[in-house]
């Protein structure tokens, strides 16, 4: 592959993917620039791009009027929860398909595969039914389940392509060297895992985060998460690009920095392992 | 490979997410089914008795239906083959040397990360608003008249937000799958005589197909149920009404949840074509 | 001590039988090797020893005790893996430590074990480094290392050197014998090559298709081979195979002659052919010769000093008195 790359055309290729990138990114950096203006700024004529008044107006505003910090806390809880309970049901399930496979084990994660395939709104209704009957509408232990439960497929999936790739000898070593089960999971397993295990919480967080069809159906003002908080701004009142982009900053600003960290599971992740 | 003792310990493991799982998938799924062959308005006097298929029936001879299908396979299609060509692309593009890769990288993949409710709302406003939008000042700057964009062009609209979000999972997707590809096969069409042309359309098309199906598939699972972006939108209007969006409307907000559930067991009968499709091609990749 | 005996023992994965009915008795202290083709059930069967797959009916015992049912961390064995299979998240320190703290030692007798088998292999400099710093062969002396220190009744090596280049192979055959010796433990070593086999064996039990074909000594099973296929596994290169008319002068339905057996001249000899590819390898020439009437090649080997070439006439004499006959079903004629 080391061939010498003229570098004409190395400067051409940056030029095009520097273009293509920044226009594909700019509306989240005009959203991050405008949170920054006041809302007179935010829609004059021409556009400001970076000499206006700077300021941080917009996000005490938004922090007062809406209360951003129980959306975030809500957004916390129930990313956090559905993926670490997922997490929790997940690993042992995985380590039986990896390292005990049977003549069975293909067909359950396909159809584990499956139900990831359900459209969320066919089962709206009976979900919904359910969560009255338990008073788990509008609860935060209530979405926390959900989520697990839309993401568990795609955790085992991913956990299980990741403990594939720990040699069966070195289990069957620690087993030789006299290793329980117990001791052979502590010990060996886990600290071999962990690298895979931490990819999938992340990716498992950033889809739980950006969940916007159970969210938005099964809360109401108490549990909302941020993707009901920034919907409460879709109908408008008076000047409000600023606040907007205040708020929807603040929503997003944690996940893209998880995302960024991500990138290489995520192919993982949302491609079964299909694709690697 | 392994004993007695291991076996039924992976059995007990496998339990919880097994068991979790099936009730997750049955149990709603007999309700839906259920209702969908009831007279169950719940607001309206409940449950008024068996209905045979006349939600099957209603739901597709209603005058919303055709325009729900047409606008789903709009956005659907338009978004596919936005993302899909677009990501190509992109994806040789990015693959090329240059100075700053891993930070276009960053900036390329960025919207997938945005939730959707954000990116529905900041692209109405910010971008398509008739009055302030910056399409509309670009258009004031090039002299012609700003578009109402959410009401004249809704289909355009709503596939740009969705391919703009779904654009880097393609991009990221193919990028992977072209950077797994050995370059040793493109020296050996080289040293065959292959021109560059060439390479891309014999070897490293072929290579990606199976990536671009896999992106294919996945891609309409997910946007066959797009939702909140037309929530926070045009809320179903202007055409936008999707078969989704038209399910979700007949049991949440009209509150007539046999034909809801109708509905919902054609959606799911649709999502099941598409899988069998995707399972196929992951089960294959299961064995290697 | 580690005497193992194998009774009956089988081994069925879903249908296929993989080990049909089998009995062997490896002796205390012995270095006793399996070896054979790649899917004879060498491994399979080293596997059932150590526990990590259950016989299917049958009886192991170890030291006399039945440890048919015995987990693999009860049975008192260590085993040596083909991809070495160490810790990677551990120091080499820890790595070789791993089992004795799983036997619950103390740390004083962890630490007196792990610097003991790290001197002895050569190790003492790398006790702090991990395995993905090490060499090939120095990843091999820590999964040696992890061995030795649990002081178990026998040791297993499953094919430890096919991960190794051929010079570093050589050299950890003659280690692992030195340790046999300074041990004097039971070892039971896993090989498709032929030649560790030879070098290293006490016994050697030569499989195929999950049948013993043959159990002996290594000169054992040079000199008489029970059968074809024992007499060409054992020996390079391969012995030669003559088969009708030639044969039936010997009273037998095949003859086998090994490459060493066979003189080669200029003018004179009982047979005559034409040489094909003529393999110089200094201290021997390896003559690989084609028209003699007997089979498609003959393979001979002769002095490094002499010189025919490709194409050239030459006359082959066998020594009667090493020739081996077999009957029609492959069987030594004694």
């Amino acid at each position: 592959m080391a061939r010498a790359v003229t570098s004409r055309r190395k400067t051409i290729n940056t030029a095009l993917a520097w273009g293509v990138g920044l226009i594909i990114f700019f509306p989240i950096l005009w959203t991050i620039l405008t949170s920054f203006k006041t809302e007179g700024d935010a829609i004059a004529y021409p556009p400001k791009f970076l000499f206006f008044d700077w300021t941080l107006e917009n996000y005490s505003v938004v922090q007062e009027r809406s209360d951003y910090m129980r959306y975030l806390w809500n957004s916390v809880i129930i990313a956090g929860g559905s993926t670490l309970l997922g997490i929790i049901i997940a690993v042992p399930a995985a380590w039986s398909m990896a390292f005990v496979p049977s003549k069975r084990t293909k067909d359950i994660l396909m159809w584990m595969l499956s139900t990831k395939m359900l459209p969320a709104v066919g089962v709206l209704y009976p979900i919904y039914l359910m969560f009255i009957k338990l008073g788990l509408l509008d609860t935060r232990i209530g979405l926390v389940i959900v989520l697990m439960l839309i993401n568990l497929p795609i955790i085992v999936w991913m956990l299980y392509t990741y403990f594939k790739e720990i040699p069966g000898e070195i289990l069957e070593a620690a087993r030789m060297d006299g290793a329980t089960l117990k001791e052979e999971i502590l010990h060996v397993l886990t600290p071999m895992a962990v690298p895979g295990i931490a990819s999938t919480i992340l990716l498992n967080v950033i889809l739980a985060w950006n969940e916007a069809f159970w969210t938005l159906n099964l809360t109401a003002a108490k549990a909302g998460p941020l993707t009901a908080f920034i919907a409460s701004y879709s109908s408008p009142e008076g000047l409000f690009y600023a606040k907007l982009s205040a708020a929807s900053t603040m929503a997003i600003a944690p996940i893209l920095i998880l995302g960024w960290f991500s990138q290489k599971q995520l192919v993982r992740g949302l491609t079964f392992g299909a694709v690697k | 490979m392994a004993t007695k003792a291991s076996r039924s310990a992976a059995r007990i493991m496998m339990a919880p997410a097994v068991i979790l799982l099936l009730g997750w998938m049955l149990v709603p799924l007999i309700m839906t089914l259920w209702f969908s062959f009831r007279t169950y308005l719940p607001l309206r006097g409940g449950d008024l008795g068996f209905a045979g298929i006349d939600n099957y029936i209603r739901f597709v001879t209603s005058s919303a239906f055709w325009p729900a299908v047409v606008a789903t396979m709009t956005i659907v299609v338009g978004a596919l083959l936005i993302t899909v060509v677009f990501g190509v692309l992109l994806a040789l593009l990015l693959d090329q040397p240059m100075w700053g890769q891993g930070i276009v990288r960053i900036l390329v993949i960025a919207p997938f990360f945005v939730m959707p409710t954000v990116s529905g709302l900041v692209w109405k406003n910010m971008f398509l608003d008739s009055v302030n939008g910056l399409f509309s000042h670009v258009f004031k700057f090039f002299g012609a008249t700003p578009v109402e964009w959410m009401i004249d062009k809704p289909f355009f609209s709503i596939i740009l937000i969705v391919s703009w979000q779904w654009l880097p999972f393609a991009t990221l997707i193919l990028l992977t799958a072209i950077q797994s590809l050995d370059s040793e096969q493109l020296e050996a069409a080289e040293m065959d005589g292959a021109p560059p042309l060439k390479r891309f359309w014999f070897i490293t098309i072929p290579h990606l197909s199976r990536a671009i199906t896999v992106v294919l598939l996945i891609e309409t699972i997910f946007l066959l149920s797009i939702f909140a972006e037309i929530f926070v939108t045009t809320a179903g209007a202007f055409g936008t009404k999707t078969l989704t969006y038209l399910i979700f409307q007949r049991v949440l907000e009209s509150q007539n949840v046999g034909l809801g559930s109708a509905g919902g067991v054609y959606a799911i009968v649709l999502a099941n074509i598409v899988a069998f499709f995707l399972m196929r091609i992951v089960g294959k990749n299961l064995d290697a | 001590m580690g005497r193992i005996v194998l009774e009956k023992v089988t081994k069925r994965f879903g249908e296929v039988e993989v080990i049909p009915p089998l009995d062997l008795t490896i002796e205390d202290g012995e270095f006793a090797v399996f070896v054979g083709p790649s899917g004879c059930g060498k491994s399979t069967l080293l596997r059932l020893i150590a526990g990590l797959e259950d016989v299917s009916s049958g009886n192991i015992a170890i030291d006399g005790q039945d440890a048919t049912s015995t987990p693999p961390a009860k049975r008192g064995l260590a085993m040596v893996f083909q991809s070495y299979a160490l810790y990677p998240h551990m120091s080499v320190r820890k790595n070789i430590a791993f089992p004795l703290k799983m036997a619950k030692l103390d740390q004083a007798e962890i630490d007196k074990r792990v610097n003991g088998a790290a001197s002895v292999l050569n190790l003492s400099d790398y006790l702090d480094r991990r395995p993905g710093q090490l060499s090939g062969g120095q990843r091999q002396r820590v999964a040696i290392g992890r061995a030795i220190v649990r002081e178990p009744a026998a040791f297993l090596f499953d094919e430890p050197l096919s991960n190794l280049d051929a010079a570093l192979r050589v050299g950890m055959r003659l280690e692992i014998s030195e340790l046999h010796k300074r041990l004097e433990t039971t070892m039971i070593y896993v090989t498709h090559d032929q030649v560790e086999a030879m070098t290293m064996a006490d016994k050697i039990v030569v499989l195929r298709a999950g049948n013993i074909e043959q159990v002996g000594s290594p000169l054992e099973l040079y000199h008489s081979p029970r059968n074809i296929f024992v007499a060409g596994f054992i020996g390079s290169p391969r012995m030669n195979f003559i088969e009708g008319d030639v044969a039936a002068k010997y009273g037998a339905h095949t003859i086998g002659i090994r490459p060493e057996h066979i003189a080669v001249s200029e003018s004179e000899g009982t047979w005559s052919g034409t040489v094909g590819v003529a393999e110089h390898l200094g201290s021997d020439t390896f003559f690989h010769v084609h028209q003699t009437g007997l089979a498609e090649t003959m393979t001979i080997r002769a002095d490094g000093e002499v010189g025919f070439r490709h194409g050239d006439r030459i006359h082959l004499t066998p020594r009667e008195d090493v020739i081996h006959k077999f009957d029609a079903k492959g069987l030594r004629i004694a």
